[in-house]
């Protein structure tokens, strides 16, 4: 009972956090260059490891079902499960793994670093709220940048299990092409858009509210990374699930 | 008065001509004014579960006073200076900053009170990623101040803690008393009226505290400003209780002694104990007082 009440709080608060500084993107002031910085910081810093991950798993999927495809005759159609897979899942959930590891664990260690030291309280003092200030930039950054580092992991992903396709098994490029091409639908491309805003809301307000509410000085704020990127990686995993139910019911995806 | 003439830009205001004249008030129109006390605590109350931190606690601290409030760690001192800036709030009584209720005010409203409030922390709480000047400039440029008057007035408040060598450096460039430093500087930016020290000289040198004493005297003596000064070291409390500041005839700043020539009467005591006052008066009567506790934490034992 007392894990299910602290469970039920930590909820509270990270929507609490998360509608505060939705209300506060409606009023002034903002914070663009901070915003901007974020999503530097997010995008562009997270692009080379979201590329690796997105290539090798693009590469190792082929390299794994190939040559069931083509025990069933059904070679020609690898690229279909590489693209299907990649853009409806593997994409969207394993850039945001590696984002929650990345970026989770640096909003939370710097967030963190601020409470233990009174920057927090500095800033409040100063009349800044620090929501405003350091929040909504990171959630906003985070928001924006995960859809664009979901397409570009999907589009080395795919490139990955071509070259493996092409490399090791020999398959024309076109036929890879053209199976992937018939792999995927417009929804299933809305759908891998979509799912990497909730995963960057997700993100973005877990490692806040973790940094934000760390206690127990330097010990607190190791603590506070850990949870940031344990959390946030859980309910991405968890929230994946309800939100593929979700997009199959609204975009008709995954039926054949 | 430094923030008598709102009107004035920060770049037509000078240090120099801040220190170089005491405080003068025109008694008929400042009067009722300088009665309403700048800081206001009326029986408040706090706990964390079943932890007491504040038990019916009332003060005051009148324009241009000093309250040195004295107390163990732990004590509940500076629990005060977090609900004065509203970052605590009690669980019951009253707070008044300058005549304004400020017990319930959502943080949106409490940021204009934050406005007449500088804060000094332990440890300075700089901004680690901002340079000393952008750590300065933070409230000036946050308002939206021109970037011509937020350079003047940051190289005003950087010269008042002799640190304008600095304004280029980093927070972890700097040493600790330097840090406190800078951090002076940042609360005073924008003239508060009010400034609040929690233990600035905590883990400094006896010849850095003593800068930092003399820094927040010059602010009561030449500034009028009220202020708590947090501490629990008894070097701080004899600085700030026995000398005052004054400008001598080449315009310098001087520190004196009270004495025959003048005797402080705008800085007082306050002990805490266990979330309780168990102390308020002049230094004079502290060191009189019989209370065993109060002996043995003048005397260090």
């Amino acid at each position: 009972m007392h894990s299910l009440l602290r469970f039920l709080s930590e909820l509270q608060d990270v929507s609490l956090l998360l509608w505060q500084a939705f209300l506060s993107l409606w009023s002034k002031p903002r914070y663009y260059a901070d915003t901007i910085r974020q999503m530097d910081y997010v995008g562009v810093g997270s692009l080379p490891i979201v590329l690796l991950t997105g290539f090798f798993t693009g590469a190792v999927l082929l390299l794994q079902t190939f040559e069931t495809f083509q025990y069933y005759s059904m070679q020609n159609e690898s690229g279909r499960l590489v693209a299907t897979s990649l853009i409806r899942e593997l994409g969207p959930v394993l850039s945001a793994l590696m984002v929650s590891g990345r970026i989770g664990s640096a909003i939370a260690a710097e967030l963190g670093s601020m409470v233990v030291s009174q920057q927090i309280d500095a800033m409040r003092a100063l009349g800044t709220d620090p929501i405003r200030k350091l929040v909504l930039p990171r959630i906003v950054a985070l928001v924006v940048m995960m859809p664009l580092l979901t397409v570009a992991a999907d589009i080395f992903g795919l490139i990955g299990g071509g070259a493996v396709a092409s490399l090791m098994y020999n398959q024309e490029t076109s036929v890879y092409t053209y199976s992937v091409r018939t792999g995927i639908s417009t929804s299933d491309l809305l759908g891998g858009i979509i799912k990497p805003i909730f995963f960057g809301l997700i993100i973005g307000s877990v490692a806040c509210h973790k940094g934000l509410s760390t206690s127990g000085g330097t010990v607190g704020v190791g603590r506070s990374v850990t949870n940031a990127v344990v959390i946030s990686s859980i309910w991405v995993i968890i929230f994946d699930f309800f939100l593929s139910k979700l997009l199959q019911y609204l975009l008709d995806i995954g039926r054949l | 008065m430094l923030s008598s003439n709102e009107n004035d830009t920060y770049a037509e205001r000078g240090i120099d001509e801040v220190e170089a004249s005491a405080p003068e008030f025109d008694d008929a129109v400042d009067a009722p004014d300088r009665m309403r006390p700048a800081i206001e605590f009326r029986d408040v109350h706090l706990a964390f579960d079943d932890k007491v931190i504040l038990d019916g606690v009332s003060f005051s601290v009148k324009k241009g006073q000093t309250k040195i409030v004295l107390g163990r760690s732990g004590s509940g001192k500076s629990t005060i200076i977090r609900m004065i800036l509203g970052l605590l709030k009690p669980d019951a009584g009253q707070i008044f900053i300058d005549g304004e209720e400020i017990t319930h005010h959502s943080e949106p409203d409490m940021m204009s009170v934050r406005q007449k409030i500088g804060m000094v922390f332990q440890e300075g709480a700089l901004f680690d990623s901002l340079s000393v000047y952008d750590n300065v400039a933070y409230r000036l440029l946050e308002q939206g101040v021109p970037e011509d008057e937020i350079d003047v007035e940051v190289r005003r408040m950087l010269r008042f803690v002799d640190l304008e060598d600095a304004i280029e450096k980093m927070p972890n460039e700097l040493s600790g008393g330097m840090r406190r430093r800078v951090g002076i500087a940042r609360a005073l930016v924008g003239d508060p009226q009010i400034v609040l020290f929690d233990e600035p000289t905590a883990g400094l040198d006896p010849p850095t505290a003593r800068t930092i004493c003399e820094l927040a005297i010059k602010l009561r003596d030449l500034q009028d400003v009220s202020s708590i000064f947090v501490t629990h070291e008894m070097n701080n409390l004899r600085y700030l209780s026995s000398e005052y500041a004054t400008v001598n005839d080449e315009g310098q700043v001087v520190y004196e002694k009270e004495g025959e020539k003048l005797c402080l009467i705008n800085t007082e005591i306050m002990m805490i104990r266990d979330g309780q006052i168990i102390f308020s008066g002049k230094d004079e009567e502290l060191q009189r007082n019989d209370d065993p506790y109060i002996r043995r934490f003048i005397h260090g034992t």
